[in-house]
């Protein structure tokens, strides 16, 4: 334990960060700046949505159906309590927004933890252990990579619901989904991994270490996993945009989070209604919201690809 | 070859046999087939003789071996929901879906492929930084997102085009077809475009990385030294080779072009299979989603097989070494 001995200060792990090739090439581009701030607002606001949030849309005593359908504050009968208009129910849009993004991001972060759990562990278990059992991970990681991982999700989802008994679908439904989302993706986690592991294997530091005895399992966690943290983070950020996108696809589906706890796919799915009768605030506002998180973090993602990537230095 | 065939052939069986598995448990287990056969007051003995003669008390594989065996002929018994058999049904609803699925691939390799050439030949042009920035919008952009935009402008605000349907459709056969009349053909543009807009982004990152990288290649430069006309050079040497991986890529996508029409269908109400199944979910049709899983990886397993062997057709040199590996 090195840290016992000389202890990082915080200020150092600044200064650290500052003098970091990843830092400079942050700094040096104001769209990724941009869209890390982007990023950080949305969990901000995600964070402290009750604090944030101007209304409460889900307190029942603070709606009123007479506030119903009025457009954005900037249009002929909106109002500024609602800057960005309310629904058909008189909640406000930018709040209904603000919760909606939190279920989202639950659910995103949620199934991006589970894919890498999942993969991780799967891609150094077949990479370190070898043999048929890598051979049959290996195999079930190429079947399922020839599908859409979107399909998947649906055909995991819509197979959990009908396992469950229908009155207490709205209960689990997030878990559920969390799960379908999470199956989904853990195939690029698995062979990034075990790519990695097949090459530490060889390395020397490993060898030493099975040499002086250290147990099977303490090399792969101690050793291997923090020398292939790297792909993973990589794989990780993009991920995080493709399970967001999944989430609201199949709760816009009408097979995904409930409409008593809304995330910004079902908003959609329920604006959408509307969206003939000349109320497309509904729809679209959370429509906006969902592509904005999306294409930073999908931004991030690439950013972070690139300047991990030593080829591109 | 034929022993990369044959290993293909059983991959593709197992997984096959494992959809089938899967379909099978929840069609036998899940839903319970006798108690939507018969009414309310149906007495026990009564219950008791249709599970026997439907040969519900067999054994576990002579049960699955039925199942397969009516499955590979596309029985799978009557939906819940509509009380007719699910082979009507889906017949009813695969034109409405191969059609979008076809036009919507054409619209992809039509306009996907001159962008990303263009893209690779004038990198820094301002039309090819503007493309390359909507291709990034258009993957954030999720696929129902880009539907419910279009029938805001197109079928809201400008009434142009109708919003969900097919519109009136010809019976060709038991095949009902929406290209031989006007209002099918306007019901198929913003659908069509909505599920090609992705397959087009990607085709066009995908043309224009390939592109890129062939031009760097050594016969490009002797080509240019020989004093080829830099046409020839770009469509007769550099496109030719980049096609590979395009067509591989574009045969694979085929398959994820048929699983994104459930969102397109969903957006759009078009009656096909994905509509069907998305439906069937909701109301807990279990023989739906169970024809429609098997059919669906039937698609993928028979696509990606076809791409697989086309990979060894269409490029030489793979075979070229295959040769060399087996001959030494």
């Amino acid at each position: 334990m090195t840290e016992n001995k000389n202890p990082i200060t915080l200020f150092d792990y600044l200064g650290r960060v500052r003098d970091s090739d990843l830092w400079f090439s942050f700094t040096r581009s104001p769209v990724i700046v941009t869209s890390a701030c982007v990023t950080l607002i949305y969990l901000i606001v995600t964070i402290f949505a009750p604090i944030i949030a101007p209304h409460d849309p889900f307190d029942l005593a603070s709606i009123d159906l007479l506030d119903a359908s009025l457009p954005p504050f900037w249009m002929v009968s909106g109002e500024i309590r609602f800057i960005l208009g309310t629904d058909d129910q008189g909640r406000d849009v930018l709040s209904t927004i603000i919760y909606g993004s939190r279920i989202s991001l639950f659910v995103g972060f949620a199934s991006v933890i589970f894919s890498l759990v999942l993969g991780v562990s799967l891609g150094l278990i077949s990479g370190y252990v070898g043999g048929r059992l890598d051979a049959f991970i290996m195999r079930v990681a190429d079947v399922q990579l020839s599908f859409p991982a979107i399909l998947i999700a649906l055909l995991v989802d819509g197979l959990a619901r009908t396992l469950l008994p229908r009155e207490h679908h709205d209960e689990v439904a997030l878990y559920v989904l969390v799960f379908a989302i999470g199956i989904s993706g853990w195939v690029q986690y698995a062979r990034t991994v075990r790519g990695q592991t097949l090459v530490e294997k060889g390395k020397e530091y490993v060898q030493a270490a099975r040499i002086i005895g250290i147990r099977k399992w303490t090399i792969l966690l101690r050793h291997i996993l923090p020398n292939v943290t790297g792909p993973v983070l990589v794989i990780a950020t993009i991920h995080l945009a493709i399970a967001i996108i999944t989430e609201a696809t199949l709760s816009f589906l009408g097979v995904g989070v409930p409409p008593t706890t809304p995330s910004l796919g079902t908003l959609i799915r329920i604006g959408n209604d509307f969206l003939f009768s000349g109320e497309w605030w509904i729809t679209i506002f959370p429509g906006v919201a969902l592509v904005l998180l999306v294409l930073s973090v999908n931004l991030l993602g690439d950013w972070l690809r690139d300047a991990l990537n030593p080829k591109l230095r | 070859m034929l022993a990369f065939i044959f290993k293909r052939l059983l991959q593709s069986v197992v997984v096959m046999m494992t959809v089938a598995l899967i379909a099978f448990a929840l069609f036998r287990y899940v839903g319970d087939p006798i108690n939507n056969m018969v009414g309310q007051d149906t007495t026990l003995e009564e219950r008791a003789e249709l599970k026997e003669r439907l040969g519900l008390n067999d054994p576990f594989m002579i049960q699955f071996y039925r199942f397969v065996r009516d499955a590979s002929v596309g029985e799978f018994g009557l939906s819940y929901q509509h009380r007719r058999p699910v082979k009507e049904l889906i017949a009813e609803r695969l034109p409405a879906t191969l059609e979008l699925a076809l036009v919507s691939a054409i619209l992809a390799l039509a306009i996907g492929i001159p962008m990303g050439v263009y893209t690779a030949l004038k990198r820094y042009g301002f039309l090819s930084r503007t493309f390359m920035t909507i291709s990034l919008v258009g993957v954030s952009l999720p696929t129902f997102l880009i539907g419910i935009l279009l029938i805001l402008f197109f079928g809201v605000i400008l009434r142009w085009l109708p919003t969900f349907g097919r519109g009136d459709v010809v019976e060709i056969g038991w095949w009902t077809s929406g290209f031989l009349t006007a209002s099918g053909l306007k019901s198929l543009i913003m659908p069509s475009i909505t599920l090609a807009l992705f397959q087009m982004t990607l085709i066009m990152r995908l043309v224009r990385a390939e592109m890129l990288e062939v031009l760097r290649a050594d016969f490009i430069k002797f080509a240019r030294a020989r004093g080829l006309p830099t046409r020839a050079v770009h469509f007769r040497h550099a496109l030719k080779n980049t096609l590979v991986p395009v067509i591989t890529i574009t045969g694979l996508q085929l398959g994820s072009i048929i699983a994104f029409a459930i969102i397109t269908e969903s957006v759009f109400q078009w009656p096909g299979m994905g509509l069907l199944f998305i439906q069937a979910i909701g109301e807990v049709d279990i023989p739906v989603m169970a024809a429609y899983l098997v059919l669906i990886a039937f698609f993928f397993v028979v696509i990606n097989m076809v791409v697989d062997i086309l990979y060894f057709v269409v490029d030489p040199r793979l075979r070229v070494d295959k040769a060399l590996v087996n001959g030494q």
